[in-house]
């Protein structure tokens, strides 16, 4: 296959960035998305020029590392694939190809493809645990979680946090990455003692690190690499109602700390 | 220099309450005063500095990725043992160890693989009450299923994504020690050397990856979990990034490098397609549970797979080894095929691939039972193959996909320089010479939330250790040595890319130290190697600056690293005239083609020493003693 590339090439997060265009010629169809990028960026060194720089590691589609914006699309044209799955076979020959990082004021441009996605962890760190010390947990088969309720979990804890739901939203929302975490823990029997205080945590840093409300454009499971439901999101406002009533009506929900009940 | 294991007295079981109890301990009240630097975020990495915050140290965790949750543990799919016995199938923690044991061949420290057994219950507990969504029967009781080289169902699961559902889990109680203020994380940082002051690590000169400044770290003590090298073959399951860097400028600073040539190579990954191919990728292990392995018995039998009748299909895993069948361990699995493909029996244009066959399972089950068990894994080969596999079998091959050799480490899994401690698939591990299915996410959360904390405190409480700050000459020091080599790397401006040496590096492996070795191979890579090197150092096109976000910079650090690496290698796999495990050398096999154990002369873990000078390494011998579980031909029949 022969390709025209047009890549977001920015030196650094203060410089200014541009669409550069390149040729990729004899691209086979069997080859990833990221090895197709490979194959451009040995032939720019070959010729003395800086590499397209992008993030990648695991390249089986589960660190989320990598992430672009393939013709406008999050991960590209294949449902439930990160972009290091998607193989070249499903681009024409001689298509034009336009790559560009993930575009979000939450994510500012490190270099050229690769983003700065730490605001994710700080959400992650306002809340996103079930506060268990090594050496404190239970007999694991003591509480007894229904097969149900276990899969829905794991359903939710699929992400893989590449920010791929926050490219894609028109509100740069990271409501499906919340609402996951949200999700997954206050499913679980192991998740309640902390419910409440972990959605108006996490809701407050999501905001805090400025990504846009959620208007339920549903653009994120529809690029999701894993293919998590905006049902997710519709439980996080649920939690968050839940325990913004708690908090308002006071000592009716235990699980609201004395802090915010004070 | 003098390797002493510190294996703990008294019984086998007894031992690691008696170093509990022997081991002194930091009061509470004055743990904030102690630094503890740990490398990678792993499973290893990310349990080890969560807990260790936990007790209350202070705990700086650096990683080259850009969140801790990326790290290639996030990768493994199968499972996690335990010795929990919820089957009531005759498992037991002895089960376990002796499984673990024989699995290695015979090249483990008793000791290290029976605490990993014990522990391994403390670890499920500990996962589930994070919240880790493991797989559940209808009862809400959890799930269980079997892995390679064991008779008993003790594997613990996520669906296919084990790996990462326990990353997360440790992922998340670091994130919470963060928001404490208890740990400062450093992602896109590298460590690029070691600093050792009086013989005791002190601290790492680390590369900041979007700036490119070189900076010094000092601590009491440092934890090494940055995981295995098997990306020196360049072709492998692991993250493309994944590097020795860390432990192998800890080998040159003085710590010993143990059993460096015991590779694994995974039985069951999607088969090479061409040139450009960037990784390998795995198909659990779990398949083997359900999937029957076959190639054609007539050589180059082109037919499909469904043409082809049963009677003339050899499943010859079922037909080597009845009583384990499928289920034999990766060494195994992995010598069958290859012997079938190099008899000119392997499928696929390649001729380098065999059947893995869900028809029996999806007629006896019924698809929907193995959509729910392999679905994920079903839907990933059929993203990067176009075929589907519940309609046309599974074509897989092996590729290498873990190291069980690394740093040594005492049974406190301090190296051989104080203070540096060495965890998870970075150090030689509880593995010997082969590591079982689902015991690699065993064996870096067992180091990370329950051994480390305890043999650091001791360390920490026994050693008289003077508080050393980055304006000490050594890091002046050594910040100018990796300075200079970054600078080094720049000015080759050669032109040949970084990756084509990786590629070359890595087919010389693969084809004398890889699945099958033998001597003159080995003599012909260990000459052929520094030849390589010294074409990396004069022609390699290394663009870009040092003081930038610069991967081909990067990548070229850690592929010079792997071409000394390579060396040390071939040498453990020269020096080692037995076949055991993975290390399977041509010249000793049975009438049967078995590996030939050497017990005699080979019962030890080879620890290899960095000379200065460009003289060869030096191997000491740690000794191994087996009083539990019998040294015997190990047959999976």
């Amino acid at each position: 296959m022969n390709l025209t590339l047009y890549v977001w090439r920015q030196k650094n997060a203060r410089s200014e960035g541009r669409m550069v265009r390149y040729d990729a010629e004899t691209i086979s169809p069997d080859m990833s998305f990221l090895e197709m990028l490979d194959v451009v960026n040995w032939r720019l060194i070959a010729k003395g020029e800086d590499p397209i720089a992008f993030d990648h590691d695991c390249r089986e589609g589960i660190c989320g590392s990598c992430g672009m914006m393939i013709n406008g699309i999050a991960h590209g044209p294949q449902r439930a694939t990160a972009t290091c799955q998607l193989h070249m076979r499903h681009f024409r020959d001689r298509e034009t190809i336009y790559i560009e990082p993930w575009r979000s004021d939450a994510f500012p441009v490190v270099r050229d493809l690769i983003v700065d996605r730490s605001a994710l962890d700080r959400i992650i760190q306002a809340g996103g645990y079930i506060s268990v010390s090594a050496g404190s947990a239970p007999e694991a088969n003591a509480i007894l979680v229904s097969k149900q309720t276990a899969d829905l979990a794991m359903d939710a804890a699929a992400c893989i946090g590449c920010g791929a739901c926050v490219a894609a939203c028109p509100n740069g929302s990271a409501a499906l990455f919340t609402g996951a975490k949200v999700s997954h823990l206050a499913l679980l029997p192991q998740g309640q003692p902390e419910r409440g205080q972990r959605v108006l945590k996490m809701v407050a840093a999501m905001d805090a690190e400025g990504f846009g409300s959620c208007t339920m454009h549903r653009e994120c499971q529809a690029v999701c690499p894993k293919g998590i439901s905006v049902d997710f999101i519709a439980r996080m406002n649920r939690e968050y109602l839940r325990a913004s009533l708690a908090r308002q009506v006071k000592g009716l929900d235990t699980t609201i700390p004395h802090s915010e009940s004070s | 220099m003098e390797l002493n294991s510190k294996t703990p007295s008294g019984p086998i079981e007894r031992k690691w309450d008696n170093r509990r109890f022997e081991m002194k301990l930091v009061s509470p009240a004055n743990r904030h005063k102690h630094r503890i630097i740990v490398l990678g975020s792993g499973l290893a990495g990310a349990s080890a500095a969560a807990t260790l915050a936990e007790l209350g140290y202070n705990v700086q965790c650096f990683c080259y990725q850009d969140s801790p949750r990326r790290a290639h543990s996030v990768a493994a799919q199968g499972g996690i043992n335990a010795a929990k016995n919820y089957r009531n199938d005759g498992d037991s923690i002895y089960r376990l160890f002796y499984d673990t044991v024989k699995g290695g061949s015979f090249r483990s420290r008793e000791a290290n693989v029976y605490r990993l057994a014990q522990i391994s219950v403390n670890i499920i507990d500990q996962s589930v009450a994070q919240g880790v969504p493991f797989a559940r029967e209808y009862s809400g009781l959890l799930d269980n299923r079997s892995f390679g080289g064991v008779q008993v169902s003790r594997t613990f699961y996520a669906r296919g994504q084990t790996g990462q559902q326990l990353l997360l889990g440790a992922y998340q109680a670091l994130e919470r020690q963060i928001d404490l203020g208890k740990v400062t994380m450093l992602p896109r940082m590298e460590m690029l050397d070691l600093v050792v002051i009086e013989g005791r690590a002190r601290g790492i000169i680390a590369r900041n990856l979007i700036t490119g400044k070189i900076e010094p770290f000092a601590a009491e003590a440092i934890v090494l979990a940055t995981g295995g090298y098997g990306n020196i073959y360049y072709l492998s399951t692991n993250a493309k990034n994944s590097n020795a860097t860390a432990i192998w400028r800890a080998y040159k600073r003085g710590a010993a490098f143990a059993n460096p040539c015991f590779t694994q190579i995974h039985p069951t990954c999607i088969p090479v397609t061409g040139h450009y191919q960037s990784k390998l990728t795995l198909m659990s292990e779990s398949l083997r549970n359900d999937g029957r392995i076959w190639v054609p018995q007539k050589k180059g039998d082109q037919r499909p797979p469904r043409e082809i009748p049963e009677v003339e299909r050899d499943y010859y895993l079922e037909r080597k080894y009845p009583s384990f069948g499928n289920l034999v361990p990766r060494d195994v699995a992995s010598r069958a095929a290859k012997e079938v493909c190099d008899e000119g029996r392997g499928v696929g244009d390649s001729g380098l691939g065999v059947f893995l066959d869900f028809t029996d399972a999806i007629k006896c089950l019924g698809a929907d039972v193995v959509r729910e068990k392999y679905g994920n894994l079903f839907e990933m080969y059929e993203r990067i193959t176009a075929e589907n596999p519940y309609q046309v079998p599974m074509r897989i091959y092996p590729a290498v996909h873990y190291t069980m050799g690394g740093l040594w480490v005492d049974y406190n899994l301090m190296s051989t320089i104080a203070g540096l401690f060495v965890i998870g698939e970075a150090n030689f591990s509880d593995h010997g010479a082969n590591r079982l299915g689902a015991s690699a996410l065993m064996q870096g959360l067992a180091d990370g939330y329950f051994v480390i904390p305890h043999t650091i405190n001791d360390y920490l409480a026994t050693t008289e250790i003077e508080r050393a700050d980055i304006t000490h000459p050594a890091f002046r020091q050594m910040e100018t040595e990796v300075s200079l080599r970054v600078k080094k790397l720049l000015d080759i401006g050669g032109n040949r890319t970084v990756d084509s040496f990786h590629q070359e590096l890595g087919k010389l492996l693969w084809d004398h130290c890889g699945m099958v070795r033998n001597e003159q191979g080995l003599k012909y890579a260990v000459q052929k190697i520094p030849e390589i090197r010294q074409e990396f150092w004069r022609n390699a096109s290394i663009v870009g600056g040092g003081e930038e976000l610069n991967q081909v910079l990067e990548k070229a650090g850690r592929v010079a690293d792997f071409l000394e690496l390579a060396e040390l290698m071939c040498y453990d796999a020269l020096e080692r005239a037995e076949s055991c495990g993975c290390h399977f050398r041509e010249e000793f096999q049975t009438a049967d083609g078995e590996p030939q154990r050497n017990d005699e002369h080979y019962c030890y873990v080879s620890a290899w020493k960095y000379a200065r000078n460009s003289e060869l390494p030096r191997l000491h011998k740690e000794p191994l003693t087996f009083e539990n579980v019998h040294l015997a031909p190990r047959s999976y029949k």
